[in-house]
């Protein structure tokens, strides 16, 4: 499809401004101004609105397919939650709004919305207190491990590392390394957890923290973990929770109870929010007790009358992480699909969550090689080895779930397994749509043995077939030229 | 109900399939002594009851103050055709385009939408969008500190502070130095950046329009952080770039900014959009996803995300970045609201929001006990010095149904008495009028 900027025609336009009702000016002094206009396109309102619809049907969506995406909990997200994000009550609210004196009795409502869903995030996870302004999962992460510092700070001390196990996030170890911490990898045992004994062998007085998924990226919640918050504890290191996984376990189990120490949630994950095509989500951060004094500037705190207000007056925060008070749209409709599941609710997606789970896996684990072959809990790790023997790449299989309309699984991690395609089908998926997926995988193994070029040629039903990628990262083209740039 | 499809047959169906008893039996890893203290959430209730609730707390805010309130987060009018497009589901409820084949929608709109913010900064390349604004200052400081291996970092205080105060945040545990320079009559300090730059410094950070609203040309700053190796920043407000000069054409290296006033609503601080964008050279150093061009196995043009290798999944705790997502559909938004207005709209859209803000000058300077700061040009935003506490001031404006700005005091020392006024297209004469008269009986 042409580009946006290669269906413009000179002097064609698609809006119409306010006519000046003030006097004209002449322009700003030229040492300001502007030498050359930006070349955006020239295009009529129903060349935008059509080329917009057009690219929206080039992309898989929930609402049209079914993503059994790991780690990335791709549910459904409830249409009436963004009908509430789109009132104008919330919309229109200029976040500076309740620092201006007397402005903050015009904003309780957004206030509430805040105070309300960090009670709720609290009691879902056990935790004392959360700070609603990380603007996503990994800001999360950078935010949680800049408190677990200041944690350290204020017991004089500078610690060292930080411990992830081999299974875990890309953002993990990214995270601690950004904050300025060293990182300490430790390898999965054959259960599928962090092996213990080396766990002890690289816990000791340097380190700041461990971060853990938890169940883990193998879907397998490890038996042990009470163990490991309480060796970390022994050397006062605090132990983080990464909340990709929570679907898993909400009412089930909860990280405060069971010694975490910081938590970090993705509202776009667990609690419904769309994905935006890679964002906005939102990454609220929980903490326990001993590290609420660090917790970002600003608070939402309640008066004794019951008004709401922001708190500033912190000298023991950490700071500033984000200008205000988080992906406010975002946390709102987190907090409108807390309100509608409730208490039932919300066990019951993780009850749904890990059954649709385990399906899978009971039914594929006889064509696909399961490194850990035990039950999971939301999502199931196999490996296309078995595959892989005939030349066929758990890619090749993905590019085949493509033309069969499903949004392939996960591959190619957690990277301790080889040819991982990482399955999490999610509470919202009926068996029919499970079973489905499933004999398309099955297809698919059976395919890699008699017929594996039809699994490597695939997609064929998409507007394109597969890309060059590596022309792509040499060549770099990464933005429409016009023409009198191209050519001088 | 909670958006679960499954009858008791099919459970129990999936159950025999698994080998299980219950649905319980599958959490028995989550041994006794590890299950919940306490799970006290209310019971469900209906979305009409929801919705009910919610209208109910979002009539608790004001939003029919007229407001001049603006301080880096500007309310520009929102074209519909705007949200009739970033609305569809398609978009909205897509993931991150990892597998490009089912995602060339969103992979050619993010493309279309590093093409307008190229466009707009005059710079050479762009990122997929960040944060926000102020994270996407942190991620260009880190960038800078990256590429030059040094680790100085001068910034004028014209940048917005809360800008300035998070960068504080982000690098508290690393060995970075942070000098501050004074703006003077509403202009960058060259004196005092001079004065600090060295061989030492990866960068020099500004902003434009900068906090105060004034407009400055940095092309000098720019040139003497070059001739000590140092790399010039600029955070920059998109709409005035319809008028002023662009970051690119005063030779910056990297400029980012807040993207929120490009179709994206004020919705009480976020969502927002982070943008980035900088020279040829500095790409590969750039953190964030990047959408490229490329072509199929049968030469046809498409688009994928590219230089992965610089990224978290890929490189874990050695990446540019711990990003894990971009700010997607707010870049859609900017790349909609931009094509709309289209290369004759955003130069108008600007002069408009221009000759609105002059004209508010004029109406505020005639009321006694008001002085517009005119020491430098502004764009739509300038500052005003009332006889009065300018919180004080505020607090009887919203009583008398304005908004009348930002309050400088609380941000910058020993400026209690001065406002900070913000003028959209959206005003009306008659407001700007209105506001004058209310602000003249407040004083």
């Amino acid at each position: 499809m042409k580009l946006i900027y290669e269906k413009s025609v000179i002097s064609r336009k698609g809006f119409k401004l306010p006519q000046p009702d003030v006097p004209r000016r002449g322009s700003i002094d030229s040492k300001y101004a502007r030498r050359q206009a930006p070349c955006l396109p020239e295009v009529s309102e129903l060349d935008v609105v059509r080329h917009y619809t057009n690219l929206s049907r080039m992309n898989f969506s929930v609402d049209n397919n079914f993503y059994p995406l790991g780690s990335c909990t791709m549910k459904y997200n409830p249409k009436f939650a963004e009908k509430i994000a789109g009132m104008e009550g919330f919309s229109d609210l200029h976040p500076l709004m309740p620092q201006l004196l007397g402005g903050g009795r015009l904003s309780q409502g957004a206030l509430e919305v805040i105070y309300n869903t960090e009670k709720l995030l609290c009691e879902i996870t056990g935790m004392e207190a959360f700070t609603m302004q990380p603007l996503a999962g990994a800001h999360g992460e950078l935010t949680g491990i800049m408190l677990i510092a200041a944690y350290h700070k204020s017991k004089g001390r500078r610690r060292k590392h930080v411990i992830v196990p081999d299974s875990s996030h890309g953002t993990n170890p990214a995270s601690a390394a950004i904050a300025g911490y060293d990182v300490v990898v430790v390898k999965t045992d054959k259960a599928g957890c962090m092996d213990m004994e080396k766990f002890k062998d690289a816990l000791n007085e340097d380190t700041a923290a461990v971060m853990l998924t938890c169940p883990n990226t193998l879907g397998i919640f490890n038996t042990r973990i009470k163990e490991i918050t309480d060796l970390a504890h022994s050397v006062d290191a605090l132990v983080y929770y990464d909340g990709a996984n929570l679907n898993a376990i909400m009412g089930k189990c909860r990280p405060g109870d069971i010694g975490f120490d910081v938590v970090h949630l993705n509202l776009h994950k667990t609690f419904a929010t769309p994905h935006g095509g890679g964002g906005p989500g939102a990454g609220p951060v929980g903490v326990s007790e001993s590290l609420v004094e660090f917790l970002p500037i600003s608070r939402v705190m309640k008066r004794p009358a019951g008004a709401l207000y922001l708190d500033y007056n912190n000298s023991k925060s950490i700071g500033y992480i984000a200008p205000f008070y988080g992906n406010f749209g975002v946390i709102l409709k987190a907090y409108a699909y807390i309100l509608f599941l409730g208490r039932e609710g919300l066990i019951e997606a993780s009850e749904y969550a890990v059954l649709n789970a385990n399906y899978c896996l009971a039914r594929l684990r006889e064509y696909y090689d399961v490194s850990y072959d035990r039950r999971c809990m939301h999502e199931c790790v196999l490996s296309a080895q078995r595959q892989a023997k005939k030349g066929v790449r758990a890619l090749d299989i993905a590019k085949y779930l493509i033309d069969q309309g499903f949004h392939p699984p996960t591959i190619y991690f957690p990277l301790i397994v080889k040819e991982a395609m990482m399955i999490e089908p999610t509470e919202t998926e009926s068996k029919e749509t499970l079973d489905e997926f499933i004999d398309a995988m099955i297809a698919a193994a059976g395919l890699a043995q008699a017929d594996p070029q039809r699994l490597m040629d695939a997609p064929l039903t998409m507007p394109i077939k597969r890309l060059d990628e590596t022309k792509a990262a040499r060549d770099l083209d990464l933005c429409w030229k016009p023409d009198f740039i191209k050519t001088s | 109900m909670s958006y679960i499809p499954h009858t008791k047959k099919q459970t129990e169906q999936m159950l025999e399939t698994i080998g299980a008893s219950s649905i319980e039996e599958l959490f028995s890893d989550i041994g006794p002594s590890l299950r919940p203290k306490s799970f006290n959430i209310p019971s469900g209730i209906s979305e009409s009851q929801i919705v009910c609730y919610m209208n109910e707390l979002a009539s608790k805010n004001t939003i029919d103050l007229k407001s001049f309130l603006g301080a880096g987060f500007y309310d520009h009018y929102i074209p519909a055709a705007v949200d009739a497009l970033a609305n569809r589901s398609e978009f909205y409820t897509a993931y991150t385009p990892y597998q490009p084949e089912c995602s060339q929608g969103w992979l050619q709109a993010i493309y279309e939408y590093q093409t307008a913010i190229c466009q707009l900064t005059g710079l050479d390349a762009a990122n997929a969008s960040l944060y926000d604004g102020g994270t996407a200052i942190y991620e260009a400081a880190m960038m800078a500190i990256r590429v030059t291996g040094r680790n100085k970092i001068i910034m004028d205080s014209g940048l917005n502070m809360i800008y300035r105060t998070m960068l504080y945040t982000y690098t508290s545990n690393l060995n970075i130095e942070f000098v501050e320079t004074p703006v003077v009559h509403g202009q960058s300090c060259r004196e005092e950046i001079y004065k600090h730059l060295d061989d030492k410094t990866a960068a020099v950070i500004v902003q434009n329009p900068n906090f105060f609203g004034a407009v400055d040309n940095h092309s000098d700053i720019v040139d003497k952080a070059h001739s000590f190796g140092a790399l010039a920043i600029m955070s920059v407000y998109p709409v005035s770039l319809g008028l002023l000069q662009s970051p690119g054409e005063m030779g910056v290296d990297i400029a980012t900014g807040e993207g929120q006033s490009l179709g994206i609503p004020l919705s009480f601080g976020g969502p927002y959009l982070g943008f980035m964008a900088c020279k040829q050279s500095l790409v590969r150093k750039m953190p964030g996803r990047i959408v490229g061009a490329t072509v199929d196995k049968d030469g046809k043009r498409g688009f994928v995300l590219t230089l992965q290798a610089r990224e978290q999944h890929i490189r874990r705790e050695r990446a540019t970045s711990n990003i894990c997502s971009n700010e997607a559909l707010c870049a859609l938004r900017a790349s909609i609201y931009l094509s709309l207005l289209g290369k004759a709209g955003i130069s108008e859209l600007a002069k408009l929001n221009y000759d609105k803000a002059e004209y508010a000058k004029d109406c505020l300077g005639k009321i006694p006990g008001v002085q517009v700061k005119r020491s430098s040009p502004t764009f739509n935003e300038f500052t005003i010095l009332i006889n009065k506490n300018a919180d004080v001031v505020v607090e009887k404006m919203i009583d008398k149904g304005f908004a009348p700005g930002f309050p400088l005091g609380r941000f910058y020392k020993g400026m209690n008495n001065y406002l900070l006024v913000a003028v959209t297209e959206k005003k009306t004469k008659n407001d700007i009028d209105q506001f004058a008269h209310a602000l003249e009986k407040v004083l």
